[in-house]
């Protein structure tokens, strides 16, 4: 119903022919309209229309041609695809579950009783993670350079020889991996708030019980912070599988396609080499494994995932 | 008994100091390197073992790097954009989440749910069909595409500037209502000055996220007059591959603002991380 038609059913008073709720939704819907049109503009309209381009070979300059799902078969074939596929994966196994251990550890440091620089101390830790972008990057390009480097030069002075980080195919995804752990901060600021909603009652019963520090963190702090790592677990592994500037930046995929991550491939074959087509099929394929994760995770979340009845107003 | 309980007491918190400084050091050298390494001459930049100190530290290297490129240029067309984002986002995200947290309606459920889903969709789906979009509506090499979606909300916001309104008591508003105030008077008047805190966060993160993002002022500025900060330090380090002391200084340049920003506004920062991670 638009207002419009609205007004053309009201002769006299328009306003006052339509009850209280429902001038209230009206309100509502005239009030999130602005995310609506964004809604179907840059996000429902967008997904629909790159289904279309991935049936199609299209540069962008003459008009797109249908080939059905030969883009899709085509990626069976394609040695990059699988390549960045596996590099995306092995770097997801790898960031994501020490984000989250390192994470909670940090965590657990930061929510210390009785420290008097604390304050000091989460900064340090914390802000980090704000400077993410092209600098982030540079900074650890210089730390990991092989001979000059921060890193093998203080390796050096005890007499080990550093490897050669980001220009080793061997070490290079590694050397990236070391290199987000810098952003860690962010992940422990949603740790720390998620146990400071721990009760401290149920401390003092488990301390009560003969419980050390030891068991009542096994028995009272992780099945009551499970939502919170629930949560990170979800951001984190969408997270890994969007990783582009790291890679663009640092290593622009190389050296011998060691970290040529799946956007990075996405973006090379877009606007690279305006493969839009084959572009749109690869960025379904994303779309695809990426819900197929998230919905894995949800359901595994009824397992593990502890929610108190208070918690979940 | 006492003394001894005291006693670990002590001991237990010196030895947690004592880890707590020795991880924030590993937090601190990347950072204390930077800016070691952008006052170094060259001669020593390269110098092994490193050394921390430079002798003496040589200014000139911030003035040349950031002279050799147009890097005041980058940081006006850096500032131009996350100043439209955040007013556009302030704009809308208010309104939207407003309605959302307030105003009952048919289907504001599942709309809602639709809401919290988009918050999940990763950018490159969508790149390829908004470049599509956006070159046929001519808006390639203009700041259009990174600013004007912030007009029509987003969704981390919204959810945010949600949860925060609803914790508001609603006695306000009735209040206001009966002495005749009309939504935008309300929301104006008595919501707005009580989410100060909030539209702060919602500021600071958008600011953050303008001044950090790459991706898509890669895509979509390819006139080197429109390069943003990000694009502007890619472009350095691909031409001055080997001149790390002005790639530091001008890296540290970049962040600057986004440090000076952070330290005024910690809480906002860190309690706009938190709302995620808990309410919900």
């Amino acid at each position: 119903m638009t207002p419009e038609t609205l007004a053309a059913n009201a002769p006299a008073h328009p306003a006052r022919r339509l009850s209280l709720a429902g001038r209230e939704a009206l309100t509502f819907y005239l009030c999130i309209s602005p995310w609506l049109v964004g809604l179907l503009v840059f996000t429902l309209g967008p997904i629909a229309a790159s289904f279309w381009y991935s049936l199609t070979r299209w540069d962008l300059l003459s008009a797109p041609q249908f080939i059905g799902l030969r883009n899709y078969t085509h990626m069976v074939d394609d040695r990059l695809f699988w390549q960045s596929l596996r590099v995306t994966l092995h770097y997801t196994l790898l960031y994501v579950p020490t984000e989250l251990i390192g994470g909670l550890i940090l965590a657990l440091l930061m929510n210390q009783r009785g420290i008097r620089s604390m304050r000091v101390v989460r900064t340090i830790y914390y802000l980090p993670s704000v400077l993410s972008g092209v600098a982030f990057v540079v900074v650890w390009m210089w730390l990991f350079h092989p001979t000059a480097g921060l890193i093998n030069g203080t390796l050096a002075r005890v007499g080990i020889v550093g490897p050669r980080w980001l220009a080793d195919p061997n070490t290079a995804l590694y050397a990236l991996w070391i290199m987000s752990l810098w952003g860690l901060g962010r992940t422990a600021v949603i740790f720390l708030a998620g146990l400071k909603q721990v009760p401290q009652p149920l401390y003092e019963a488990a301390s009560m019980d003969g419980a050390g520090a030891w068991r009542s963190f096994w028995s009272v702090t992780l099945p009551l912070i499970t939502p919170t790592i629930f949560f990170n677990l979800v951001l984190s592994i969408i997270a890994t599988f969007q990783t582009f500037t790291s890679a663009f930046v640092a290593t622009n995929g190389g050296p011998l396609d060691s970290t040529l991550f799946y956007v990075l491939y996405l973006y090379r074959q877009a606007f690279q080499y305006f493969a839009m087509g084959y572009a749109a099929a690869l960025a379904w394929v994303l779309f695809v494994i990426i819900l197929l994760l998230t919905l894995l995770i949800l359901r595994s979340g009824t397992w593990w995932v502890f929610y108190d009845g208070e918690a979940a107003q | 008994m006492i003394r001894a309980a005291f006693a670990t007491g002590r001991l237990r918190r010196v030895l947690v100091t004592a880890l707590l400084w020795g991880v924030a050091l590993l937090f601190l050298v990347p950072m204390l390197w930077m800016l070691s390494s952008s006052l170094k001459p060259n001669y020593q930049i390269f110098e092994t073992p490193p050394r921390w100190l430079p002798r003496p530290p040589r200014w000139e290297n911030y003035r040349e790097a950031l002279t050799i490129l147009p890097f005041a240029r980058y940081f006006i067309n850096t500032a131009v954009i996350a100043l439209l984002m955040i007013v556009g986002h302030l704009l809308s995200c208010t309104l939207i989440a407003y309605a959302f947290a307030r105003l009952r309606a048919p289907g504001r459920e599942a709309l809602f749910v639709v809401l919290l889903a988009t918050l999940m969709l990763p950018y490159p789906v969508t790149m390829v069909p908004l470049y599509v979009l956006f070159n046929r509506l001519g808006w390639i090499n203009t700041v259009l595409p990174l600013v004007a979606p912030a007009f029509f909300g987003a969704a981390f916001y919204i959810f945010l500037l949600r949860q925060f309104f609803r914790g508001i008591p609603a006695d306000f508003e009735d209040a206001a209502r009966i002495d005749g105030a009309n939504l935008l008077q309300i929301l104006w008047r008595i919501m707005l000055p009580l989410a100060l805190p909030a539209l702060a966060t919602v500021a600071i993160f958008t600011f953050q996220y303008a001044w950090n993002d790459f991706l898509a002022p890669l895509i979509y500025l390819q006139r080197p007059e429109l390069y943003t900060l990000t694009l502007g330090l890619q472009f350095f380090r691909t031409t001055y591959t080997t001149n790390w002391a002005y790639l530091m200084a001008a890296s540290l340049v970049t962040v600057l603002p986004v440090i000076i920003l952070f330290f005024f506004a910690q809480k906002a920062f860190v309690e706009g991380i938190a709302v995620g991670g808990v309410n919900k």
